[in-house]
């Protein structure tokens, strides 16, 4: 037996958008997309907003339709209705109907699922009791918050135990208590085995709970693997703390350090570290610590936003 | 909370007050405006088919809503003894464009339009337009070539015309004799009394219209008067061959045996003998005033 | 089939709770004030009136309801992003979209049915006894009724590749032009050439004719309208709506959601 088929497949997936007077420009929202998801893993899609992210779930969704390249989900292709059958989705700020209360959305949606009437309400009232909406479930959701919006969207998305579930921005508008309880869902979808895609500008999350990650800047992919792998691309160096009585001496290490009261901090490169103690000694200053800056993903993050931002200015400065 | 109850009852006080002088005051601009006859436009828009048109497909209704409104107009001209009715054709040409199918417009245009003033708007001719338009839409209705034949003997005085209106209705299986009858008689010798009371008989009879039947049975009431008193003149002719002078006063005739009794008008009145010992009306009779407004 | 039928019955309930519905017993109610004023006023033609003004109403009330809900069918769906759930579902965008028809339709059934039975009552009130052919005032209203989801149809068509505001006013602007889509048929012109009559003509018979489900003035005076005219239409309106229909789920199953 072979290789097992990803769970998601993107090739070369690309958008655009007519734009301005007439229509006449362009612009690109998504980019020459090439990336897998494996079956079973938590894959996380990061970016800032309007990178793509959400261009590329709704591609897969078939919710708007890609200028050009393919995507097949389950090993079919995404036109494939049938295929819906087995996945989830969960919308980013999602709506229902107003004048439905949380069962009856639930019902309503899960009619479109192939399964019996019992089953149905069985799984609808599990569902409800899992995303914390029981009590809630006979009023309108015109009276729901954003957070028990979000809720309900999650139960649609997995009440037909789909094997795939696709969640765009799942976190948004929730408290840290349902933020946890969410990724709690998300680790439990894991442990059954379950395909989880989400997207999401909240890096701490991603970092706890993705297998991978793939970054999305500018509508192109900058980056997909673990969380470690991303943020190991680039090393920051190291940090030392010190604590220094009296005048700093006019350097260009002193002037680069960040004082507060009587403490510093200042940012070396690896290499230059024991030349910076050396001076740092020599001044009089007392080391209070020593240690490895270890980049976030925000940080990295934030690099790739600033560079592409930079070269955007270039193209722009360039006349092109 | 006495000033909040104060507040409300100051509230509640000017509001009243307001409306009341309100009220007020539109009565004696209701007034003014008359004087002035500064009236409601009847027809905004004078175009049957232009109204046609922007009825879109909600024309029978506002067929109805213009009949309607021509009735209330004729209600509201008559009561006043105004004479002019000019708006009467404009709204029932409007009523029946956008409802062809309006009979009840097609005969009461026919008597309003057509009756000389003050009853009517003394316009024969748009009443033949009016009954034709209403012919068309309804060839077996023979109490429209009743209303034609009507039209041509009183008011456009054309005895041919109307003879064979009486005559073209009278094809009908349903039409009653009358109508052959009719047509003969006003063939042979045009307008007579006889044969104009018949007529005003038979659209009594032929109407549920309250405005038509009034109009109805006051020509007819203007007819018996002439009818009786030339009656009454008959018979003084034949005293004064019998007597050879004059009789003055109508109590001489019914000694002559040539009255059973004081002969009476509609309203119960007895007819006097006046100057020249012609019949005349008595002075208290309302019939007086009713000829004497009616005179053709 | 399924889908169509569970986003149909969805669109009704919405509707239903939208209180959509409860103008029908303000509508019932004035109809009944209107009975007894009218006896007052117009004389000869009172059960007249009461028709006219009954079947104007349903008319009017209906085709607000099949304009504006019909509209907001999809658009509203589109804008608030319930769309998206649902369309993540295994259900194709077409029958999403006939679901929304008919669940209208439905609607506007319910809602013409009792307003009907308001005339009716109105009617009774008025002349206290019924004619053979009063039944006929029914046959005006179902042709109504086909007149509406025409409407329904093309309000969805339209708002499928425009803005809410812009579907509304083809809505309407289609409505008046079909009322007078026969008159351009029989329009004589005399300055313009033949070719030019000759595509009026054409455009006179693709344009929807409502005139063909008007039979108000028939009806308002106790005429008889005939089963045939009554089966022509249903196919006209049936035909046209599967015109209407395919164009609009041909649109939007190629439409991007924002």
């Amino acid at each position: 037996m072979g290789m097992s088929t990803p769970a998601i497949e993107i090739d070369g997936l690309s958008k655009e958008y007519p734009f301005g007077f007439l229509n006449l420009k362009k612009k690109r929202s998504l980019e020459n997309l090439t990336m897998q998801v494996e079956t079973g893993e938590v894959f996380g899609f990061l970016g800032p907003n309007g990178a793509g992210k959400s261009t590329t779930i709704k591609l897969l969704m078939r919710l708007i339709f890609p200028t050009s390249g393919t995507a097949r989900i389950l090993g079919k292709s995404i036109d494939d209705v049938r295929m819906h059958e087995r996945i989830g989705y969960l919308p980013e700020q999602p709506y229902f109907y107003d004048y439905l209360t949380a069962t009856e959305v639930l019902e309503y949606f899960a009619r479109f699922h192939q399964m019996t009437a019992a089953d149905r309400h069985e799984r609808v009232a599990k569902i409800l009791k899992k995303v914390g909406l029981e009590t809630a479930k006979k009023i309108q959701l015109r009276k729901y918050s954003k957070g028990m919006l979000q809720r309900v969207g999650l139960a649609q998305a997995i009440l037909h135990d789909p094997e795939v579930v696709v969640l765009d921005e799942p976190m948004s508008g929730l408290d840290p208590l349902g933020r946890r309880e969410v990724r709690d869902i998300i680790l439990e979808l894991k442990r059954a085995g379950k395909t989880v895609l989400f997207s999401t500008h909240i890096l701490t999350d991603a970092e706890m709970l993705c297998d991978r990650v793939g970054v999305i800047v500018g509508g192109k992919l900058r980056g997909v693997g673990t969380p470690g792998e991303m943020v190991g691309i680039q090393t920051q160096g190291m940090e030392i703390l010190f604590e220094l009585h009296g005048e700093a001496k006019n350097t260009q290490l002193f002037s680069r350090a960040m004082k507060t009261g009587e403490r510093y901090r200042v940012q070396v490169p690896e290499s230059e570290l024991y030349g910076a103690l050396d001076e740092l000694k020599a001044a009089g200053a007392r080391i209070l610590s020593v240690a490895q800056i270890k980049p976030t993903l925000e940080e990295f993050f934030m690099n790739l936003v600033e560079a592409d931002r930079a070269q955007a200015n270039a193209i722009d400065v360039s006349g092109k | 909370m006495k000033k909040e109850l104060l507040a409300g009852i100051s509230v509640a006080a000017t509001v009243l007050l307001g409306l009341a002088a309100a009220w007020h005051l539109q009565e004696r601009l209701d007034v003014q405006r008359k004087a002035i006859h500064e009236e409601r436009d009847e027809m905004l828009v004078q175009s049957p088919k232009l109204i046609k048109a922007l009825s879109l497909e909600y024309a029978p209704l506002l067929g109805a809503v213009y009949w309607t409104r021509a009735v209330q107009y004729y209600g509201e001209k008559h009561h006043e003894r105004d004479m002019k009715l000019q708006l009467l054709w404009p709204l029932l040409d409007a009523a029946t464009t956008l409802d062809p199918k309006l009979l009840v417009a097609y005969r009461f245009g026919s008597t309003f339009l057509s009756d000389a003033p003050p009853r009517g708007a003394g316009r024969p001719d748009l009443a033949v337009k009016l009954l034709e338009r209403g012919l068309k839409e309804y060839p077996d209705e023979w109490h429209l070539y009743q209303d034609l034949g009507n039209v041509y003997y009183f008011d456009a005085k054309d005895y041919p015309k109307a003879a064979a209106a009486f005559a073209e209705g009278s094809k009908n299986p349903h039409a009653m004799i009358w109508m052959k009858v009719m047509a003969a008689k006003i063939a042979a010798d045009g307008e007579t009394p006889e044969t104009s009371y018949a007529l005003w008989m038979e659209v009594l009879n032929s109407t549920k219209d309250p405005d038509i039947k009034k109009n109805a049975e006051l020509h007819l009431r203007l007819l018996k008067t002439d009818l009786d008193i030339r009656e009454i003149d008959r018979l003084a002719n034949e005293y004064e061959k019998k007597t050879g002078h004059r009789a003055t006063r109508m109590s001489e005739l019914v000694q002559a045996g040539l009255l059973r009794g004081q002969p009476l008008d509609s309203a119960g009145y007895p007819y006097v003998l006046g100057e020249g010992g012609k019949a005349e009306l008595n002075l208290n009779s309302p019939l007086l005033e009713e000829k004497l407004l009616n005179k053709k | 089939m399924k889908n169509v039928l569970t986003v149909a019955t969805n669109t009704f309930r919405e509707a239903v709770r939208d209180r959509v519905l409860y103008n029908l017993v303000f509508f019932a109610l004035l109809m009944m004030g209107a009975a007894i004023l009218v006896g007052q006023i117009s004389i000869g033609i009172e059960a007249s009136v009461i028709v006219s003004l009954g079947l104007t109403a349903i008319s009017v009330v209906g085709l607000f309801i099949a304009i504006f809900i019909g509209v907001g069918l999809v658009s509203k769906e589109m804008d608030k992003r319930t769309l998206y759930a649902l369309l993540a579902k295994p259900v194709k965008r077409w029958e999403f979209l006939l679901g929304k028809f008919f669940g209208l339709v439905m609607t506007l059934t319910v809602n013409t049915a009792a307003m009907a039975a308001g005339l009716y009552l109105a009617l009774w009130t008025v002349k206290h006894s019924f004619e053979k052919s009063d039944v006929y005032i029914l046959a005006a209203v179902y042709l109504i009724l086909l007149k509406l989801a025409l409407i329904v149809g093309l309000a969805l068509l339209f708002s499928c590749f425009t803005t809410p505001f812009l579907a509304i006013l083809f809505s309407a602007g289609i409505y008046v032009a079909g009322v007078f889509a026969q008159n351009l048929r029989t329009m004589t012109v005399v300055d313009l050439n033949a070719s030019t009559m000759k595509m009026l003509r054409g455009i006179s018979y693709l344009l929807p004719n409502f005139e063909n489900f008007n039979v108000m003035g028939t009806v308002a005076h106790g005429g008889v309208v005939p089963g045939a005219l009554i089966l022509n239409a249903t196919l006209y309106a049936l035909v046209y709506c599967a015109v209407v229909l395919t164009g609009a789920a041909a649109i939007f199953s190629r439409r991007n959601l924002k």
